[in-house]
C-alpha cells in the first residue's frame, strides 16, 4: 500500500513539525487537557498552537467528513495517524464529550439541519458538552429516568434532575434523556434532546469526591424550555440513541488506562523501592504482579485494535463494547493500585508540591468510579450473558 | 495489518474444522486411551493429514509444502484443540519444520523437509530436562570427538519422542547451565548406539518421552545452526511453538466455553434453567471477556511472527501467558458449571481440563513467561 506509506511519511513529518515539545510530555493532571468550550481558557501557548494546528487540518476528528468540519480520513489512515501521535507521545488535542459521545449519535441519527448546525462546531471545539443521563434513583438502570418533557406547542418544557452530570459548571450545551411519554413503557417514552445550559431554569451544583477532587455535578431543570426541532432522532425512541452513545462511552472508559508511550510499570516501580544485582524489582511478590498486569493491559490492547477491525471487517458484535468496559475499568483499578504499592509510604502524600498535590492517590481513588460509571462491572457482564452469550433471562 | 483472519486464512480454518471434526472429535482420543494405544495417534489419519496439505504448511514451497506463516499453522493448532486432536502436527509440523527452515544447512532441508512436507518423517524436539520448562539451564553435554560429538545428559517431556525417525536436541558445546551461549543444536537417529527411550503416556492421553543420551556418537554435520550460538535459533523456535499452543489453548477454550453456555441452557435446577441464575450468568460473561481478549493477544503474537520474527519476543510472552491462564480457567469453570456431570469419565469436559494442563507446561507456563517480559521490559 504506497499510499499509506505515503501518508505515514507525509503525517510523521507533519507531526514532527508542528506538534510542540511540552505537547508530547506526559500530562501530569486535568488541568492539562484542554476542552474548549465558550469559555475555553488555554493553560499554556504550546497548547493553544497544537489544538490549532489540529483543528485547521481537521484532525480533532480525523474520521468525520471534511463537510463536517473533520479530517475525511479512512479507517487506515486514522489508525496510522494514532500510530504515529502515539510514537512520539503526542497528546489529544482536545478533550470533548462532544467528540467521544454526541458526535458520533448525531452522525448516525441526527438530520441534515442537526448535523450541519453542530458537528463543525464540536470539531473546532466551539461548544463544550455534558451528558445528562444518570438521574438520583436511576444509576446504571438508567431507563427508570424520571425527567420529564411537556409539550408545549413547538417546545417541551423540561423538568427534573440530573446526577453524575461531569463538568456540568462548565458545559455550554447539554445531551440529555428525557421521559416525553410517561405511560409508555420504560424504554419506549424516552427522547434524547440538546439544549443550552444557560436557558433559564438550568443550575447545577457540584459534587465533591473520596478523590477531593471532581468533575461531577447534579443538575436541575425547573421547566426549561426547548423547541422539539432539538431533538434528535425520533420522539419517544431516544432510547435508540442513547444505547448507541453509550457504545462510545464504554469504548471510551476502557480505554482510560492506556498511556502510550509511559514508562513500564516494573520501571516505575524500581525507581522507587530499587532492583537487585541482576536488575530484577527488589520485591519479587510485587514484581510478579505487575509482570501479569502487563499481560494482561498488552492483551487488552490487541482486543481493542482487533475490536475496530472486525467492526471494518462488518464482523464486530455490537455489544462488545461493554466486555469491554468491563476489562478496561477494571484493569485501570488494577494498574492504580500497583502504582500505589510501587510509590509506597510516597503515594500517601495528598497535598504537597512534591506530590504534585497528591496526584498519585487522588489518581487511584477516582479510578474506582471507573467500574461504576458508564454502567457497572456487573450491568456490563449481564449485556455480555444476555446480548451475546444468549443465556435466558432472570 | 489487520487483527483478523483474511479470506486464505478463513477458508483454511473451515478445511481444518470441517476434517478434524469429523475425523478426530474427541472420541478419538477417548478410544485410543481405552485401547492403550502404542503410537498415541492415528498414523492412517497422519497421512490423511498430510494429503490435505497440513504437514507441509510451514515448510517452503521448493521442498514440496505450501511455504505458509504462523498465522495459518495456529489455524490449524485451534482446531485441533477444540477437538484434542492427538497428531504429529505440531512436534514435527511445526517445530521441525520451522527448525530445518530456519536452521538447516542447504543439504539438510532436501533431506527432511520434503519428508516432512509429504508426512512420511516425524520428528520431535527434545528440550527440558528438569520438571520446568528452563532453555537456558541446558545441561546436556557435547563434547568433541573427532570429527563429531559425544551427546551425554537427559531429557524429558519430548512430545512425540516415542515415535520420532529424527530428534533435534539441544545440548551445552560451552560454557554452563544457565549461560547464554553455548548451546548447540543437533540433529540426531533415535536409533543411535547411546540412546535409551522411554514412552511416557501424559495425564492427557497424549504423549511425551524420557530420552537418556549415554555418549552417544553424532557427526559434524548434525550440526543444526551455528555451533554455540544455538541460543538464539532455538529460541526462535520455541517462540513459533508457543504461539501455537497458545492458538491449541484458544481452541481448548472455546470448545470448552461453548459447550458450558450450552448446558447453561439445557440444564434445569430449582425448577429454572441455571443460565438464569445471575451468579452463572457473570462468570460466564467474564469467561467469555477473557477467551476473546486471549484470543486477539495470541492473533497478534502469531503475526507478529509472520512480520517480524526476531521481535515478536514480548507479544509471544503475552499470548502464551494469557493462553495459559485463561484455558486454566475455562476448564475450571467448565468442570465446576457442569456440576458433577463435569467430574465424570464419561463427559469429555476432563479431557480438556487434562490438556489445558499439559499445554500451560509445555514451553514454559503463565508465570514463566511473565519472567520473561518482565525481563524484556528491564525490570
Amino acid at each position: 500500500m504506497p499510499d499509506l506509506d505515503q501518508f505515514r511519511s507525509e503525517t510523521r513529518a507533519w507531526l514532527a513539525a508542528n506538534c510542540p515539545p511540552e505537547m508530547r510530555l506526559p500530562m501530569q493532571n486535568d488541568e492539562d487537557t484542554y476542552w474548549g468550550g465558550r469559555n475555553a481558557v488555554f493553560t499554556s501557548e504550546p497548547q493553544r498552537v497544537w489544538f490549532e494546528r489540529m483543528r485547521d487540518k481537521g484532525w480533532t476528528v480525523p474520521d468525520w467528513p471534511k463537510e463536517y468540519g473533520g479530517g475525511g480520513l479512512d479507517g487506515a489512515e486514522v489508525k496510522v495517524l494514532r500510530e504515529e501521535m502515539a510514537a512520539i507521545g503526542a497528546r489529544s488535542p482536545l478533550s470533548s464529550f462532544g467528540i467521544w459521545m454526541l458526535g458520533p449519535a448525531l452522525l448516525k441519527y441526527g438530520t441534515e439541519e442537526q448535523k450541519q448546525e453542530y458537528l463543525p462546531k464540536i470539531a473546532r471545539g466551539e461548544i463544550r458538552w455534558c451528558q445528562g443521563y444518570s438521574e438520583p434513583n436511576a444509576g446504571s438502570d438508567l431507563a427508570s429516568l424520571q425527567t420529564r418533557a411537556i409539550s408545549d406547542g413547538d417546545d417541551f418544557l423540561i423538568t427534573g434532575s440530573k446526577i453524575w452530570t461531569s463538568y456540568a459548571n462548565y458545559a455550554d450545551w447539554i445531551f440529555c434523556l428525557v421521559r416525553t411519554d410517561s405511560s409508555a413503557k420504560k424504554h419506549d417514552g424516552i427522547s434524547f434532546i440538546l439544549f443550552d445550559m444557560t436557558s433559564p431554569g438550568v443550575s447545577t451544583k457540584p459534587i465533591l469526591l473520596i478523590s477531593g477532587k471532581s468533575p461531577f455535578c447534579e443538575t436541575f431543570f425547573d421547566g426549561v424550555r426547548v423547541p422539539k426541532s432539538h431533538v434528535v432522532g425520533t420522539v419517544n425512541r431516544g432510547w435508540d440513541v442513547a444505547k448507541y452513545l453509550l457504545q462510545h462511552e464504554r469504548a471510551m472508559i476502557s480505554g482510560m488506562g492506556e498511556r502510550g508511550a509511559a514508562r513500564p510499570l516494573g520501571q516505575i516501580a524500581a525507581d522507587s523501592i530499587g532492583s537487585d544485582e541482576q536488575g530484577r524489582l527488589e520485591d519479587p511478590i510485587l514484581r510478579g504482579q505487575i509482570a501479569s498486569f502487563e499481560i494482561d493491559e498488552a492483551a487488552l490492547a490487541c482486543a481493542a485494535e482487533r475490536a475496530v477491525d472486525l467492526a471494518k471487517a462488518g464482523q464486530g458484535h455490537p455489544a462488545f463494547s461493554s466486555a469491554m468496559k468491563y476489562y478496561g475499568t477494571e484493569l485501570n483499578k488494577r494498574r492504580h493500585e500497583i502504582l500505589m504499592s510501587a510509590g509506597g509510604i510516597d503515594a500517601l502524600e495528598w497535598d504537597s508540591e512534591r506530590s504534585k498535590q497528591g496526584a498519585r492517590p487522588r489518581a487511584w481513588l477516582r479510578t474506582k468510579a471507573n467500574s461504576i460509571e458508564g454502567g457497572t462491572s456487573e450491568v456490563m457482564l449481564g449485556i455480555v450473558a444476555k446480548r451475546i452469550l444468549d443465556l435466558p433471562g432472570a | 495489518m489487520a487483527l483478523v483472519l483474511n479470506e486464505e486464512q478463513t477458508m483454511l480454518r473451515e478445511s481444518a474444522r470441517g476434517f478434524i471434526g469429523d475425523n478426530a472429535p474427541v472420541a478419538h482420543l477417548r478410544k485410543l486411551r481405552d485401547d492403550n494405544d502404542a503410537t498415541g495417534f492415528s498414523r492412517a489419519l497422519w497421512k490423511n493429514f498430510a494429503e490435505m496439505g497440513f504437514s507441509g504448511l510451514l515448510v517452503p514451497d521448493e521442498f514440496g509444502g505450501s511455504g505458509l506463516g504462523c498465522v495459518e499453522a495456529g489455524v490449524v493448532m485451534e482446531e485441533i484443540g477444540r477437538n484434542l486432536m492427538p497428531s504429529p502436527f505440531l512436534a514435527t509440523a511445526v517445530l521441525a519444520a520451522s527448525a530445518l527452515t530456519r536452521g538447516g544447512s542447504a543439504a539438510q532441508k532436501s533431506e527432511h523437509l520434503p519428508k516432512i512436507a509429504d508426512g512420511s518423517l516425524l520428528a520431535a524436539l527434545a528440550i527440558d530436562e528438569g520438571a520446568k520448562h528452563r532453555p537456558l539451564q541446558t545441561a546436556m553435554q557435547a563434547v568433541r570427538s573427532g570429527n563429531g560429538f559425544k551427546l551425554s545428559g537427559a531429557k524429558a517431556f519430548v512430545v512425540d519422542g516415542h515415535v520420532a525417525d529424527l530428534l533435534i536436541v539441544a545440548a551445552r558445546s560451552a560454557g554452563q547451565p544457565g549461560d547464554d551461549a553455548g548451546l548447540t543444536l543437533f540433529l540426531v537417529d533415535p536409533k543411535t548406539k547411546g540412546i535409551a527411550l522411554e514412552r511416557t503416556a501424559m495425564v492427557d492421553s497424549h504423549n511425551a518421552a524420557r530420552i537418556e543420551f549415554d555418549n552417544v556418537e553424532v557427526d559434524a554435520d548434525s550440526v543444526l545452526g551455528e555451533l554455540d550460538q544455538g541460543g538464539a535459533l532455538l529460541e526462535g523456535i520455541l517462540n513459533v511453538g508457543r504461539g501455537a499452543v497458545a492458538s491449541e489453548m484458544v481452541g481448548v477454550s472455546e470448545e470448552v466455553f461453548g459447550r458450558t453456555v450450552t448446558y447453561l441452557k439445557e440444564r434445569k435446577q430449582f425448577g429454572k434453567l441455571i443460565g438464569e441464575f445471575q451468579a452463572l450468568q457473570h462468570r460466564a460473561a467474564h469467561l467469555y471477556t477473557e477467551i476473546e481478549i486471549t484470543r486477539a493477544a495470541v492473533l497478534k503474537a502469531l503475526q507478529t511472527l509472520d512480520a517480524d520474527f526476531d521481535h515478536a519476543a514480548a507479544a509471544v510472552a503475552v499470548a502464551k501467558a494469557r493462553a495459559g491462564t485463561t484455558a486454566t480457567l475455562a476448564v475450571q469453570e467448565g468442570v465446576q458449571m457442569h456440576g458433577g456431570m463435569g467430574m465424570t469419565d464419561q463427559f469429555d469436559i476432563g479431557f480438556f481440563m487434562k490438556r489445558a494442563r499439559v499445554c500451560q507446561e509445555l514451553f514454559g507456563d503463565s508465570n514463566f513467561h511473565a519472567d520473561q517480559l518482565a525481563r524484556l521490559k528491564n525490570y
